[in-house]
């Protein structure tokens, strides 16, 4: 058992763990924040990426432990008051289907747009594809998950990068 | 904005997901938690000599380990096929027992012969590691071709050589004599690949059991929680059924896969009982791969005559069909009535005869995955139109239109009677948006980057709205398969529907939604879709076989048949009118073309506090239905694939991708689209990228996102959507369904395609690039 601290979502969590318990884990059942997803055990699918110092990083590859005194956002704590433009996106452009795949959608592609904005480069339909080669959805063919991110994308560019 | 039929709702249930607020199966804790892990056979084969669970149910925190003994012992029966399938000399299939948790022999690598059930998920996971299991190892089989050769390894006594039945349908004389007279016999060997459905939740199950009260709860990840309700209590006595309620909650995708009871549940449920504890388990990806039912695997040999014109005159093909260890719960259907049925494509064909055999295998038990059957069916006759077009020298465009039903109703041969369809319509609406009369120029200007561009179509028909009762009953199905649909009108006027389909991201809270908001003429906001939870929902047969807008969808309208009906009554009775005066709109109740009118609240309300009734009508206002459907619907349309192939390596983009779909009435063209493209994609998968693939000992080889290639977004295309619809004259909304129809109609398009590229047609799926590099290798 360690004591691991860290802030989560804002707020300043403090838990005994096991020292094998995975960050998925550790937000899934010692906090009980379940919109962070398991849907492979191979870091293959994404449904588990959340932000720590925020950057997308796949919570079912990174020991809990590992992480003391680090800045964790989850899913849950993405929207600041209002949804943020990423969630709007995915829901206006039909980017969800069953809605397991979503968080580690969208807290991949929130990522992957602020990467492209803070080195100025454009993100096309091609690189938001060949970015998301670590998310697997099942549901939706990705057709409207590119499109909502494209959108999310033009958005927080406006916004200065949020 | 009009939230009505036909409307670009944006979904009701998406802030929930976006949010991580959606509430899926392993996301529910209850009190007093345990944990469950199985024991599972590492052969495909081998006789269980003993189980020594000493050493894990010694360790700390380990709660109890349970076998199959144990389970058979309490009672608990074995799992069963709800189809029976008889053979064409009539006998009875042969089905070999299933216990959820193996007693003497394990039949594939991944079957359960115990559960533990410890402390936390994690000990569970260790504790099952410790289990000692004295396995004799037996000879096995996975390939289906070999199970039926001479000598094989048996994997059930009763079903000797392997095969469970031999099914044949249509006429072998008339079409043996109309292909011996036949112009020219297009001939091809298929095999449709074997397929893992990969929602991407995992199966998961929590059961909980209330000894006071004598009474079981299971949250599982089901398309169909009434169903399994029935099934784990009629068939495998694990409670009756007021003893027993079935939650789905939130469920992360189907594609089939979660139709069926499996042995998780049943041996959580018994667990839970055995242990007086809530019990848990959670599949991992790995432990998905070696338990949800697989798909497909079918090997084809299909002969088509046509004569000097280009009509076809006779079709016959040959099937073998794998269906895996054990009959899962509609195995036996998918080969048979969902596949054999559909040999008539869009096409009119006199004379069909198709033979299928079934058989076991030591490999995981295959059933519905998306389409099940159909893109089987779909596969084998666009396969053979596009070759006999190449053969003949004409166009496949043509040919296709050559031999398209023109008239409804259409009977075929094989038992479907086709309904309505503009299949032509469909065809010239995909040539146009794909620009086919340019693909000359671009097959042209592909070929100076050194690349090989084809094209390739695919016209499918299907049948959804699954299913007249009557109808499947006497083809062997143990249940009917209506929609039940009750109709809640509250006193404050606010609507709760409640449905025995199941939404796992079709979108029913939406889509269901807008039929009530249009009929009513009220905000879609005071409209909620109440499903998955035998608790709440009267009884229902689920979603599957996109049977949800034609089956459950038509319940929901006859109960709003009698809601009208009844408000109608009481807004006479207190405006003083006759019925047939009243209308209703803009959230009121009113007699036409005069100033007389009741909220639509009021007349709520009026029905709840009963003061001013008409005499004899009872309180309240909600009604119930159950729907029948008179026939199958039957989606139809075209797809048309352009790819390009680097010859140097194989390596096959697809570089368009064209549909036009006849659903019949649309309901949200933003969740069909979005049903196609899902569709589409798992098509393309199964064309170009996926396959389990099994080695002669009966091992999977490839059980995790690093071996299965799952698609991915860089993997697939934009897609061009488009709809040229009929209306379905069956059911009261005209429509037909769209949840299939991508992964039906997809594959063939692909293959097509890539075969035009190549110049040679002699490429199995998944056409990956050494598939592809073969093949054009091999035509040198
Ligand atoms: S659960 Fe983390 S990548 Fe699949
Ligand atoms: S929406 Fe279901 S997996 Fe992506």
């Amino acid at each position: 058992m360690t004591n691991v601290n860290m802030t989560v979502n804002g707020k300043a969590v403090s838990r005994d763990v096991p020292d094998e318990t995975l960050l998925s884990e550790f937000l899934r059942e010692n906090l009980r924040l379940t919109g962070t997803h398991v849907g492979c055990d191979t870091s293959q699918c994404g449904a588990c990426v959340v932000h720590v110092s925020g950057k997308a990083v796949k919570s079912c590859s990174t020991l809990a432990v590992s992480l003391d005194g680090a800045d964790v956002t989850t899913i849950e704590g993405l929207a600041d008051g209002d949804l943020h433009p990423m969630q709007k996106a995915f829901t206006e452009h039909h980017g969800l289907q069953c809605g397991f795949c979503t968080p580690g959608m969208i807290m991949t592609s929130v990522d992957m747009v602020h990467r492209y904005n803070a080195a100025g480069k454009v993100l096309t339909s091609d690189a938001i594809r060949n970015e998301l080669d670590g998310n697997i959805c099942r549901c939706t063919g990705y057709h409207n998950i590119v499109r909502a991110v494209e959108d999310a994308a033009s958005k927080m560019e406006a916004k200065g990068g949020s | 904005m009009s939230t009505g039929i036909g409307a670009r709702v944006t979904r009701k249930e998406d802030k929930r997901f976006i949010t991580g607020k959606g509430k899926y199966t392993d996301d529910v804790r209850t009190e007093n938690q345990a944990y469950a892990a199985f024991v599972r056979s590492p052969h495909a084969h081998a006789n269980v000599k003993g189980i020594d669970a000493s050493a894990a149910v010694a360790m700390d925190g380990v709660i109890d380990v349970l076998n199959g003994q144990q389970l058979t012992g309490d009672g608990i029966g074995n799992i069963i096929c709800g189809w029976a399938i008889s053979s064409k000399d009539g006998s009875p299939m042969n089905m070999g027992a299933w216990s959820a948790l193996a007693t003497d022999k394990v039949r594939y690598v991944g079957d359960a012969v115990a559960i533990v059930i410890a402390e936390t998920q994690a000990l569970a996971r260790i504790a099952a590691e410790m289990v000692e299991v004295d396995y004799e190892e037996l000879p096995a089989v996975a390939a289906s071709d070999k199970a039926l050769a001479d000598g094989a390894p048996q994997v059930h006594e009763n079903a000797p050589g392997n095969l469970i039945y031999d099914f044949e349908i249509g006429e072998a004389d008339a079409t043996d004599a109309a292909l011996a007279g036949a112009a020219h016999v297009t001939e091809l060997s298929l095999t449709n690949n074997r397929l893992s459905p990969n929602a991407m939740e995992p199966r998961s199950a929590v059961a909980t059991f209330d000894e006071a009260e004598d009474h079981y709860t299971l949250y599982t990840t089901s398309q169909n929680p009434h169903l399994a309700r029935l099934v784990l209590s009629a068939f495998y006595q694990v409670a009756p059924e007021h003893k027993l309620r079935v939650i789905a909650p939130d469920v992360g995708g189907g594609f089939g896969s979660k139709i069926f009871i499996y042995p998780e549940e049943i041996a959580c449920l018994w667990a839970s009982m055995k242990t007086n504890r809530s019990v848990k388990w959670t599949s991992d990806r790995s432990e998905a791969f070696i338990t949800d039912a697989h798909g497909r695997d079918h090997i084809s040999t299909a002969k088509m005559g046509f004569d000097a014109n280009g009509k076809i005159v006779g079709l016959k093909v040959d099937t073998i069909a794998n269906l895996g260890a054990y009959m899962s719960l509609f195995s036996s259907a998918v080969p048979t009535y969902l596949y054999a049925t559909l040999l008539s494509g869009q096409y009119d064909i006199s004379n069909i005869h198709c033979n299928v055999r079934t058989v076991y295998t030591n490999t995981v038990p295959v059933d519905a995955y998306r389409g099940a059957g159909r893109p089987e069916a779909c596969f084998v006759m666009e396969r053979m139109m596009e070759t006999a077009a190449r053969e003949m020298g004409m166009d496949p465009a043509e040919l296709r239109r050559a031999n398209f039903v023109q008239e409804f109703p259409h009977q075929t041969p094989v038992i479907m009677a086709y309904d309505a369809g503009d299949f032509s319509a469909n065809l010239t609406q995909a040539m146009e948006a794909a620009n086919v009369s340019g693909f000359a120029a671009r097959k042209e200007e592909a070929a100076t980057r050194g690349k090989l561009r084809g094209i390739g179509y695919s016209s499918y028909i299907e049948a959804c709205g699954i299913a007249p009762s009557a109808a499947v009953g006497s083809l062997g199905a143990g249940v009917g398969l209506w929609e039940s649909a009750e109709v809640r009108v509250n006193p404050v006027g606010t609507i709760e529907v409640l449905t025995g389909s199941h939404s796992h991201g079709q979108g029913h809270e939406t889509t269901f939604a807008q039929i009530v908001a249009e009929r009513f003429d009220l905000p879609i906001e005071n409209v909620q879709i109440v499903h998955g939870d035998t608790d709440k929902v009267q009884f229902g047969m689920g979603t599957y076989g996109s049977r949800s807008a034609a089956v459950g969808m038509s319940a929901i309208v006859k109960a709003m048949d009698k809601v009208e009906a009844k408000v109608k009554k009481i807004a006479a009775h207190v405006l003083e009118a006759s019925e047939d005066d009243i209308v209703i709109e803009g959230g009121e109740v009113k007699v036409a073309g005069t100033d007389k009118a009741m909220g639509w609240h009021e007349v709520g309300l009026s029905a709840y506090t009963a003061h001013n009734l008409p005499p004899d009508m009872e309180p309240g206002l909600k009604e119930g239905a159950f729907y029948d459907p008179a026939n199958f619907t039957f989606p139809a349309g075209t797809y048309i694939c352009e790819v390009e192939v680097d010859p140097e390596t194989g390596a096959t983009d697809v570089v368009q991708f064209t549909a036009s779909d006849d659903f019949g009435t649309i309901i949200n063209p933003m969740i069909v689209e979005g049903q196609v493209h899902g569709g589409i994609a798992q098509g393309i998968g199964q064309a170009m990228l996926e396959q389990v693939v099994y080695d002669d000992d009966g091992q999977l080889i490839n059980g995790s996102y690093m071996d299965y290639a799952m698609p991915r977004a860089a993997d697939l295309p934009d897609y061009s959507v488009h709809h040229a619809s009929t209306t379905c004259p069956n059911n009261p909304l005209g429509v037909k369904g769209c949840g299939e129809a991508g992964a039906i109609g997809s594959p063939p398009a692909v293959i097509n395609a890539i075969t035009d590229a190549i110049g040679t047609n002699n490429l199995a799926m998944p056409a990956t690039p050494q598939a592809v590099w073969n093949a054009i290798q091999a035509a040198m």
